[in-house]
């Protein structure tokens, strides 16, 4: 339980640092925090006590495996994450060309 | 088995694309107009086999549904994929000739069909982790887009709506992970099935929560609202066709409601929530509209506007109110498209989108003009314009319901929205020409033919309520009052 709880708090930590924070870098760090804790948490709906790697091999039984399924999707959504990051900090370097800060409260050319 | 081709046709393309089309002059052009020409064709194949044999499921790899991933097409599935591939090969067409306004043409064409890839992905797909992941091709695809032009704005703009978007998909995806261990299903059509087994508890209510903050974000319900007036005002007009038209229908209305109503079973708790949002959007968008002077952001508002009438008409969950919400989705998906697409042309031609700097264009550019007069006649709800009729299913569905307050609230909306776009045609097009802009001309032919296309739609489009089409909105509205009997619809379709 107290894994969930801290995995919560991380996403909390994530979210304060979007929502706060006005150096777009800080503000892309904020949402990969909350990516890995949504991942921590998917990993950990697949946990279980004691239990080993999923992989079936000739002559063993079935017994005690983890979720192998959470696993794939984690690895999907790390490489999505991964895509996100990347469009994000190759518009934060497009927007330090033109603007020549990474304060979000002097990038205000947008009437609105 | 012609649903996975929805997918690969545009992922192909894009590919094909990015690969050959900056070496050979026109390519792409050629190559992504004629995907987007196919596209539209096989869905309306698509519509009209749905109409006949009911549900299509096409199983990948073979893997029967509990297990494997299935695409599943019915009749809310066809619609939207009609809507989508329409708007998307017009604005194709149009952007053959608006798009040489930038560089690097191919790049736009690339990712153009990936985001079509996303939306038609969500759009078959009969799986909740796969929604997911062509949700996030779609909008990966939507931030570049939105910041094509590369100028300091339209940066500025894709990196908030970046932000906000990349949010609302973790939302959604604590939704989808929260779902999984409740259900240890991931296949849409089994979840429903384990769902109505269970006795309903917070899980479901905590999920719905996540999911409505989600896809309210990116479907820009008010009070999500703020990041849409940049990012659409500040993509290429095709782009913004594409975006409002059709981009945060598919990926916020339809996925929002496809599980609310297919997977969740809607109740009378959700359904009050939606038809609040609507309200809400509708009336706050459409006021924060009229104080507006650049065309494009305008529109942007009118576009939260207009989410809020569909958003209220499905809220109702009434036959007439569904099938009026869903008709105004595509309504909409028509004029908005076709309202970007004149901005675009002014744009083209004069240069600006400034309101106050435009005047009497109407000598100079006769088909954008007209077009935009019939846009705007639509989206005000004038007879005999197909905004207006289902603007009318969607009051009266509102008045037999008994939400007279509601009823009241889409009139008066109608009425600001009439305000607004009077305003527009008065400053842009009617008025005397302004001596600098003596020697503008019209677009050229691919634009006007676009435009041409959309405004027959407009005029054409209430043709839809006759009995020989009246299937196409009938079977789409069935699909979401039918609830969880969309699981039993999906799996006998499997054992076909």
């Amino acid at each position: 339980m107290s894994l969930y709880f801290l995995c919560f708090v991380l996403f909390c930590v994530g979210l304060y640092c979007i929502v706060r924070k006005r150096n777009i870098i800080k503000i892309i760090m904020g949402i990969a925090i909350v990516e890995y804790a949504v991942n921590l948490f998917i990993v950990l709906l697949g946990y279980r006590g004691q239990g080993r790697a999923p992989i079936l091999a000739k002559d063993q039984p079935i017994l005690n495996m983890v979720d192998p399924l959470p696993q794939a999707m984690v690895l999907t959504t790390i490489v999505i994450g991964l895509a996100v990051t990347i469009v994000l900090v190759s518009l934060a370097i497009r927007i330090f060309e033109k603007y020549g800060t990474f304060d979000i409260t002097k990038i205000r050319k947008l009437n609105g | 088995m012609i649903l996975p081709l929805f997918v690969i046709v545009p992922l192909a393309t894009a590919f094909l694309v990015a690969l050959f089309a900056d070496k050979i002059k026109h390519l792409g052009d050629v190559l992504t107009t004629l995907a987007a020409a196919f596209l539209l064709g096989l869905s309306l194949y698509a519509a009209i086999a749905v109409g006949h044999t009911g549900v299509l499921v096409a199983m990948m790899g073979g893997w029967p549904p509990p297990v494997g991933i299935c695409l599943v097409g019915d009749g809310l599935s066809v619609f939207m994929l009609v809507i989508v591939n329409l708007i998307a090969f017009l604005a194709m067409l149009y952007s053959v000739n608006y798009m040489n306004l930038y560089t690097a043409k191919w790049k736009f064409h690339a990712l153009f069909m990936l985001m079509l890839t996303g939306m038609a992905g969500v759009i078959v797909s009969g799986d909740l982790f796969n929604l997911y992941i062509f949700l996030e091709i779609a909008s990966v695809a939507g931030y570049c887009l939105v910041a094509f032009g590369t100028d300091a704005q339209e940066l500025e703009a894709a990196f908030r709506y970046a932000i906000m978007g990349a949010v609302a998909s973790l939302f959604i995806l604590l939704g989808v992970a929260l779902l999984y261990s409740y259900t240890s299903t991931l296949n849409l059509a089994d979840m429903a099935l384990v769902l109505a087994q269970k006795e309903k508890g917070m899980v479901i209510t905590f999920v719905s929560v996540l999911f409505l903050a989600g896809f309210g974000l990116k479907a820009a319900l008010v009070p999500c609202h703020a990041w849409l007036p940049d990012a659409h005002s500040s993509a290429p007009a095709p782009i913004s066709a594409m975006l409002s038209g059709v981009f945060i229908k598919t990926i916020g209305i339809y996925a929002m409601i496809r599980i609310f109503f297919n997977i969740f079973g809607i109740t009378d708790a959700y359904l009050s929530v939606l038809m609040v949002l609507g309200v809400v959007s509708m009336l706050v968008a459409v006021v924060l509209a009229l104080g507006q002077w650049d065309l494009k952001r305008l529109l942007a508002y009118h576009s939260i506007s207009q989410i809020g009438y569909i958003v209220l008409g499905i809220g109702l969950g009434t036959p007439l109110g569904v099938l009026g919400g869903l008709f105004h989705l595509f309504n909409h998906s028509v004029f908005k498209s076709l309202l970007f697409l004149n901005s675009g042309a002014v744009d083209y031609s004069v240069g600006t989108r400034n309101l106050k700097e435009m005047s009497g264009l109407r000598e100079k550019m006769p088909v954008t003009a007209g077009t935009s007069f019939v846009a705007s006649m639509s989206i005000s709800g004038i007879p005999p314009f197909n905004g207006f009729f289902s603007k009318l299913i969607i009051i009266l569905a509102c008045i037999q319901k008994g939400c007279i307050w509601y009823a009241f609230a889409a009139v008066i909306g109608s009425i600001l929205t009439l305000v607004s776009f009077t305003k527009v045609q008065k400053y842009a097009f009617f008025g005397k020409l302004k001596e600098k802009y003596a020697d503008i001309k019209e677009v050229p032919l691919f634009m006007k033919f676009s435009m041409v296309v959309l405004a027959v739609i407009c005029v054409l489009a209430g043709l839809l309520l006759l009995p020989p089409f009246k299937f196409f909105l009938n079977d789409a509205a069935r699909v979401l009052l039918a609830g969880k009997e969309y699981a039993s619809a999906v799996l006998t379709a499997t054992l076909k």
